[in-house]
This record gives C-alpha cells, sequence and structure tokens, in this order.
C-alpha cells in the first residue's frame, strides 16, 4: 500500500497542511510518496523530502502548474495515480479544489475532511456543522481523501526521501490564473496559531477591529473573525473562522464580541481553551467557552491587555 | 446561453442536529428543510445574469426524495425557468450526483453551471469538481465574484489566504461563495408564477447512472463534548485561570 499525497505549496516553501496530511497518510498504513506540482518548486520539494514517513518526493515541473490550476494539479495527479492505495490532499481552499476532480475521473468517492484514520479504508470525518462524526468505510480501489490538518500532528523531521521528476501534464487550456490579492501579515498563520483572537459583529466597524491587536500583540495570536464580520466588511474574508470558512483549534481561542451561531462554532469548538467576552449573558458562545466575561468589550478588552502586562 | 443551478433540500441551517441515540445517523424526522443556503445564492446569482441579458434560460435540477419539489418551487420562485427533478429514495453520494448532472448536462447543454460550494449537511464541497471533471470543463470554486466576458467566464474566488482571479472558457463550473450575493426574498406573486412552470420527474434509470452508495456509513456519533464552563468576574481573574488553570499563556 502507497499513498500519495498532493503538497501545497508556494514553490519556494512547503504550506504546513501538506506536514499535517503525511501525517494522516502514514497513518494509513503504507509507504507515503509526496507530489510536487510546481514551478521552480525545489525548495518545497527538498521540504517534502525531510518529513518523517515520506519515501519519495514526484516533481512535476511547469509554468502550467505555478498558480495551483485545479485542472493541471488534477491532471498531473491523475498522470500518476496508478499503484497507489490512497491519494491525500489538505482540507484547504487549495487541496479542496482539486482532489474530487481526481475523485471522478477515478470513478471513486471521495471522504472529505477526515478527522482519524480509523484503518486502512476507514475514516472518521464530521458532518452537519460537526454536530455528529460519521465513521465511513470505503470499498473503493482507491481512497481519495482531504484531511482536516488540525486534528493531526505535524511529522518528525529527519526524512531524508528520494526526489525524483515525473513528466508533466500539459495546461489544460481551458483555465489561467489572473491575479491574486493575498494579505502579508506578521501575525501566525491563522490555521497553524496557538492563540488566535476573534471578532465578531459586536465590533461594529471596521476601525473599532483595531482594539484586538494589542491583544493579539501581547499574546503572538492570529486574528480570525465570525462570517457576520466578514458580511459587514469589517475585515476581509481569509479571517472567517467558521462551517465554511477556516477550521482552527489553537490552545487559546478568545472570542471577542461574536453570539456563537452553530456556524462559527463549527470552525473553533476544537480549541484547547475558549474565552469568550460578550455583553448578552444568553449568548450560545458561553456554552462552548470555558471562561466567559459578560461585559462590554470596549472595556474589557483594553483592561485585559493591561492586566497581561 | 443556459444555466443549469443544481439545488439540494437540506436541513435548516437553524436547526442544530441530534445524534440517534443507536447512532444509526442524525435525527431530522419533522425537522425544517430549506434550500442549501449556497444553493440559493447559485439561483440567485443565475438569475441577475438572466436580469442582465446573460443568460436565456436557467434549468433548476434537483436529485432526491419527492419533496424536493418544494425546493424546485422556491427555485423558481426566484427565477428559475422550469426544473427537472430526479427522483429517488436511495442515499445520494456526491459521486452519485456528479452523474446524474452530467447526464442532465449532455442532454441540455448548458454553458455554464452554477452550483453551491458544499452542502450544510454532508459538508463534502465535492459535486461541483466532480461534474467538471466528468464533462472535463474547467471550474472556479468558492466564487465571490462572477462576470461572463463573451466565450469566458472570469471569477474572483476566496481562497486561504485572501482572494485569485481565475480566467475559464465557456462552457464552465462555478461554485458559490457566501459573498457571492444576497439571495431576494421570494415574493408572493413569484410563487404562484412558479406553480405554473414545468418540473419534470424522471429517475436515475432514465438517465442510465447507477446511484448506488460507494461509502458505507458504519456508525454516527456525537462530537466529543466539552466540559461546562464558568463566567469569572474580571480580568484579574481570568487571566490568572488561563496562566495556573489552564496554563495556556
Amino acid at each position: 500500500m502507497t499513498a500519495l499525497v498532493i503538497a501545497e505549496h508556494d514553490n519556494a516553501t512547503l504550506k504546513g497542511s501538506t506536514l499535517h496530511t503525511i501525517t494522516a497518510a502514514a497513518q494509513c498504513g503504507g509507504d507515503v510518496h509526496v507530489l510536487i506540482a510546481g514551478h521552480n518548486a525545489d525548495a518545497a520539494a527538498q521540504a517534502a523530502a525531510k518529513a518523517a514517513g515520506v519515501t519519495k518526493v514526484l516533481v512535476a515541473e511547469g509554468a502550467q502548474f505555478a498558480d495551483g490550476l485545479a485542472e493541471n494539479v488534477a491532471a498531473q495527479t491523475l498522470a500518476l495515480a496508478a499503484g497507489y492505495s490512497h491519494i491525500l490532499a489538505p482540507a484547504t481552499a487549495f487541496g479542496k479544489n482539486i482532489l474530487p476532480r481526481v475523485a471522478a475521473k477515478l470513478d471513486v468517492a471521495q471522504i472529505s475532511e477526515i478527522t482519524k484514520v480509523v484503518s486502512a479504508d476507514t475514516f472518521e470525518r464530521p458532518f452537519y456543522a460537526g454536530n455528529a462524526i460519521a465513521t465511513v468505510q470505503s470499498s473503493d480501489a482507491t481512497k481519495v481523501i482531504t484531511v482536516r490538518t488540525t486534528a493531526f500532528d505535524l511529522p518528525a523531521d529527519g526524512g531524508s526521501a528520494a526526489v525524483e521528476s515525473v513528466n508533466a501534464v500539459a495546461d489544460s487550456g481551458k483555465s489561467s490564473f489572473v491575479s491574486r490579492e493575498i494579505a502579508t501579515s506578521a501575525r501566525p498563520e491563522l490555521t497553524a496559531a496557538k492563540v488566535v483572537v476573534s471578532g465578531g459583529r459586536g465590533l461594529g466597524s471596521e476601525e473599532n477591529f483595531k482594539i484586538l491587536d494589542p491583544l493579539a500583540d501581547k499574546l503572538g495570536a492570529a486574528l480570525g473573525a465570525s462570517r457576520a464580520a466578514v458580511d459587514a466588511g469589517y475585515v476581509p474574508n481569509d479571517w472567517q473562522v467558521g462551517q465554511t470558512g477556516k477550521i482552527v483549534a489553537p490552545d487559546l481561542y478568545i472570542a471577542v464580541g461574536i453570539s456563537g451561531a452553530i456556524q462559527h462554532l463549527a470552525g473553533m469548538k476544537d480549541s484547547k481553551t475558549i474565552v469568550a467576552i460578550n455583553k448578552d449573558a444568553e449568548a450560545p458562545i458561553f456554552s462552548v467557552a470555558d471562561y466567559g466575561i459578560v461585559g462590554d468589550l470596549f472595556e474589557v478588552v483594553p483592561a485585559l491587555v493591561k492586566e497581561l502586562g | 446561453m443556459k444555466v443549469l443551478v443544481p439545488v439540494k433540500r437540506v436541513v435548516d441551517y437553524n436547526v442544530k442536529v441530534r445524534v440517534k441515540s443507536d447512532q444509526s445517523g442524525v435525527d431530522i424526522a419533522n425537522v425544517k428543510m430549506s434550500m442549501n443556503p449556497f444553493d440559493e445564492i447559485a439561483v440567485e446569482e443565475a438569475v441577475r445574469l438572466k436580469e442582465a441579458g446573460k443568460a436565456t434560460e436557467i434549468i433548476a435540477v434537483s436529485c432526491g426524495v419527492l419533496q424536493s419539489q418544494e425546493t424546485l418551487r422556491t427555485a423558481m420562485a426566484i427565477g428559475a425557468d422550469r426544473s427537472i427533478l430526479v427522483e429517488t429514495d436511495v442515499e445520494l453520494q456526491p459521486l452519485a450526483v456528479a452523474k446524474l448532472l452530467k447526464a442532465i448536462a449532455d442532454k441540455e447543454q448548458p454553458q455554464l453551471i452554477i452550483l453551491g460550494k458544499q452542502a450544510i449537511d454532508d459538508d463534502a464541497n465535492q459535486t461541483g469538481q466532480m461534474l467538471a471533471a466528468l464533462l472535463d470543463w474547467p471550474q472556479a470554486t468558492y466564487a465571490s465574484k462572477v462576470e461572463i466576458n463573451g466565450e469566458k467566464v472570469q471569477v474572483t474566488r476566496e481562497v486561504d489566504g485572501g482572494l485569485e482571479v481565475v480566467s475559464l472558457t465557456l462552457p464552465a463550473i462555478v461554485t458559490t461563495d457566501l459573498r457571492l450575493n444576497e439571495p431576494r426574498y421570494v415574493t408572493l406573486p413569484n410563487i404562484m408564477k412558479a406553480k405554473k412552470k414545468t418540473l419534470e420527474n424522471i429517475k436515475p434509470a432514465d438517465l442510465g447512472v447507477d446511484v448506488a452508495p460507494r461509502l458505507k456509513t458504519l456508525k454516527v456519533s456525537e462530537p466529543a463534548g466539552r466540559a461546562a464552563g464558568i463566567i469569572v468576574p474580571d480580568v484579574a481573574t481570568l487571566v490568572d485561570k488561563l496562566k495556573n488553570e489552564a496554563k495556556v499563556i
């Protein structure tokens, strides 16, 4: 049995999501190979080769892979699929976009967002916004799986896999990358951060959201938000934590002015410790919070920053 | 340009489902059902394209139990011109749905198929992408903006780091994200008009598709619960607890 992990990377670096996926792949029971479909992606390939559990890194080189277009990365995966018992990708925007194309062409089911490998053919996955966990079994010849990265640890370092080139498939010619607007921040990445400070509609404006900055600075935290705050235009879309946004499971999640709708809880209820600050004592967020403060966030947050010293 | 919009009948987003005590599934008896919110956004987008003169006909499709007719009536009340129900009581998984939709697309020849990015019941996020692969069409998932320019469609996508823009040749698949549009309220006159629109009822066998599920659900369990928390009176207590009890700072 051998698993193939479709790596998420930006050519220069390997994304952490790929590493968590490698852990899940290894738990499926056999060898793990990693596919780097990219453009001048040697650095990413070398990083993948160092992950414990990886025995081979396959590199498909071409401009057609530079921006992760699903049509091309899926086609490359299919060109290599024969012989793999499992094909995995992180359950990130990247992986979720690409992998179902692979499953459909192989005429097999896909198991989305697994949180546990029970055995080589049986997996756990959340559904109904994380209010239920399904244990599903696949009898398909190839298991195609996306992996919830917060559910799997990082692999150890110290691997030294062989890196080899594979023939690159041609551009599909049907899609092209135009542009991107990716935020750069000195803060840790939301899905990998140990501490997340998250704001909701209660903040009231884009300007008001800035009161969370000193708190995030003090705690070395990433900043997140509820859907309501994003819809209202207070913060960009990539801050959204929730059922259809980012799933996070930090050591500490501080929800500020967030009511705690089912869909938001789906994105953060696996956090180790949850703190809620809300002026409404009945807010559903308090039902998942370990520690809650009922009060005006515009008073509580600065007071908290001061108390942290 | 014909636009196909698949829609799914799901448990309403406000409902917090319960897991059955025998772990055989989720209890949805007598629970409120609605059109999947992302599919509402898809129908709305198709209607806006028609209002802008870019689409000529909108066909709504649903696959599943007979009551999905209600979902299709809603789609037609929002503005779809006609609808098709592929009726079956079999548990439909995304691969089967994609195959059914492909068969319909082969027949209807739309230039654009707009789907919701995921259904809020199974949270699979697969059908649009699978359909694109079966049709060999390009795809743009998680759309927050869709612009038709002649033979191409330019889509702004919400991705993990922010936004990206891709350009696809038609025919193409687009899946919707939350901020693509805000669906209109369905008005009573439009609900009445929708009753006169055509709703065709067919079966998977008519399309020659085997819809048997591939994944077997062995059990459905509740997620690990959290211990009840406490309300603390002030930030001093909070910081003390975080440092000494939870030990996270």
